[in-house]
């Protein structure tokens, strides 16, 4: 709660922070680092998960570890209870292996009048595998989510970064096959 | 009469730009306010007079909650950008963001100038890196140009702003929430009073503010509040950016008056899809409870006719529905998204939320009970009101509509263990 107004950390910082992630890394957290009152290091967290997440860290591409989040602790300096009660919070962190392709369906209600059923059975069947699942050759993950407005361009998904909209089946195809 | 607030540069070619921002006199009023160093009760009087109210659903007037700060107090004082845009059917701030970032930077600027600010955050949804990408490429055009930084134009204020990217929870659409995140927290709620106005983020006075209510800022100083008032109706001053979309041709983002008939806005997004009947609309976000179509038809957009018809405007999102949609589907699912999104602090929301999507499931698969809809009243009855934050009453207000208005497509369900539209009823 919030009226507690102190930022969490640890007693000591522990030591050997440049043996932590990459160069790149350790300069994107710092970048977000340096957008909040010093020492409130804790408001880049959300960022930091991201990064790591992204990256190739612990031979994990799109989701974190425990070695990650407690990596990413370690470089805070906050205790690991604060980065796992964010990293189990937000939707957009994935604690298990995800594909390398995550295709996230909106089916929420605009998309669901505009026929992402039709867009959702059509994933299942062209992957072979549900909702909330990944292929066997860790090419593809599946994921239900909530509306990510874009309703004006319903049915829609977002794969990777990138959203796409006024999905059909045939536009569906036509995508997958340009992913690598 | 439409896109002359927040969407006025869409007809410019990159309508993001600075080129095109300064085109349709972008920063003009920003500079005026800096040279003549106007005083920030003048500006609030303004925006009070402009009847601006917040645009990111609760609707509270812009002008008055500025006045909550009290500028003379010693320390820090923070403004925060809401752009978690995630009420199920919005999608207005994203458009903002993508094509006139700049003029939610200028009217960020000016924002703090009044509130005495020095810092400030606009918290963008993590799934927006597109809207995200447009607004960080703004931010450095701005800085570049000297809007944003130290000693701003000359005038001795300082005002840096950054972006704070999300994580994927509708949550923190709710501000205190939001203030909790770009703590580094879970996002959950903050018991309220005391506001933000006076403990905000990191526990110093804040003013948040939704996109678009502070991209309507520039225009509203330029032009005067009177004129911006007289654009829409009593109570509901200027314009507002709708979002429609379901069961039509030309869905999208329509910047119209307030109190424009529903029927216009309908025409314009192109009409139902295939000239099928209008069944139901959603007026203002899926936490909006339902409206019969004939009803609606005869509705204008406006805060007190939304209202009076027994839902609320909201974030302006309007989901239209035609009469291939089962009413017991529609609930099913936006019950599953409160359920899903409950930030599980307070055990009404918490667990209510469940027994709500749990037993309009299986109504919708044909187990429900002839008791059903008495228990889901009663739930709702035990939801609204008795949270911390409204996500509770968000839950319940959808379904308290849908049994208001469509009671006969649900005790068919249970009483014939199907579908009434798909039956052909």
């Amino acid at each position: 709660m919030g009226f507690k107004m102190q930022p969490m950390t640890v007693p000591e910082p522990a030591p050997g922070k440049d043996q932590l992630f990459t160069p790149e890394i350790r300069a994107e957290i710092d970048r977000w680092i340096a957008k909040y009152p010093a020492e409130w290091k804790q408001s880049a967290l959300m960022a930091a998960l991201v990064a790591v997440q992204d990256a190739d860290t612990d031979n994990n591409p799109g989701w974190l570890s425990q070695k990650d989040l407690d990596d990413v602790a370690h470089y805070l300096d906050l205790p690991p209870i604060a980065v796992y009660e964010v990293a189990t919070f937000y939707s957009m962190y994935e604690l298990k292996p995800v594909g390398r392709h995550k295709i996230c369906v909106c089916t929420n209600v605009s998309c669901m009048a505009c026929g992402s059923d039709e867009i959702v059975s059509h994933l299942e069947g062209k992957l072979g595998i549900k909702l909330g699942q990944t292929t066997e050759d860790g090419h593809y993950t599946l994921k239900e989510v909530e509306c990510l407005g874009a309703c004006g361009g319903a049915p829609m998904f977002q794969i990777g970064k990138q959203y796409y909209e006024n999905l059909t089946p045939d536009r569906v195809d036509e995508i997958l096959d340009g992913l690598e | 009469m439409a896109n002359e607030v927040c969407l006025r540069t869409l007809d410019h070619d990159q309508p993001w730009s600075l080129e095109a921002y300064r085109a349709v006199g972008g920063y003009e009023v920003l500079k005026r306010v800096l040279q003549e160093k106007t005083a920030p009760d003048d500006i609030i009087a303004e925006v009070k007079k402009s009847n601006l109210r917040g645009r990111g659903g609760a609707g509270f007037p812009t002008g008055v909650k500025w006045g909550f700060i009290n500028r003379s107090a010693p320390g820090d004082r923070y403004l925060v950008c809401n752009s978690d845009e995630g009420e199920p059917g919005t999608f207005k701030d994203r458009d903002i963001l993508r094509y006139n970032p700049h003029q939610l930077i200028e009217g960020m600027i000016i924002a703090a100038y009044t509130i005495g600010a020095a810092r400030g955050y606009n918290y963008i949804r993590g799934e927006f890196q597109e809207p995200y990408e447009r607004f960080e490429a703004a931010l450095e055009e701005a800085r570049k140009e000297g809007f944003l930084g130290e000693d701003i134009l000359g005038s001795g204020f300082d005002f840096q702003l950054h972006a704070h990217l999300g994580a994927g929870a509708y949550i923190c659409g709710e501000e205190t929430a939001l203030l909790e995140s770009i703590e580094g927290k879970k996002g959950q709620p903050r018991f309220k009073p005391p506001f933000p106005a006076l403990f905000g983020l990191y526990g110093r006075p804040t003013i948040i503010n939704n996109t678009e209510s502070l991209a309507s800022i520039p225009v509203i100083l330029e032009k005067g509040g009177d004129w911006f008032k007289d654009l829409g109706v009593e109570n509901s001053g200027g314009t507002k950016v709708f979002s429609i979309s379901g069961n039509i041709n030309n869905p999208g983002v329509f910047e119209i008056p307030m109190g424009t008939p529903f029927k216009d806005l309908l025409q314009m997004a192109g009409g139902m899809k295939d000239g099928r009947p209008i069944k139901a609309v959603i007026p203002g976000g899926s936490s909006a409870p339902v409206i019969p179509g004939a009803q609606m038809m005869e509705l204008t957009m406006d805060y007190d006719a939304i209202q009076q018809a027994g839902s609320m405007l909201g974030s302006g999102a309007v989901i239209v529905l035609d009469d291939t949609n089962c009413m017991v589907r529609v609930l099913e699912r936006m019950s599953y998204f409160y359920y899903e999104e409950s930030c599980g602090q307070c055990t009404p929301c918490r667990e209510g939320t469940g027994w709500l999507y749990r037993i309009v499931h299986r109504i919708e698969q044909g187990k429900g009970r002839q008791e059903d809809l008495e228990l889901l009243d009663d739930i709702t009855g035990k939801i609204a009101g008795r949270t911390i934050c409204a996500l509770g009453d968000a839950a319940a207000g959808p379904v308290q509509g849908m049994l208001k208005h469509f009671r006969d497509e649900f005790q068919y369900h249970i009483d014939r263990k199907r579908c009434l539209v798909s039956a052909g009823g």
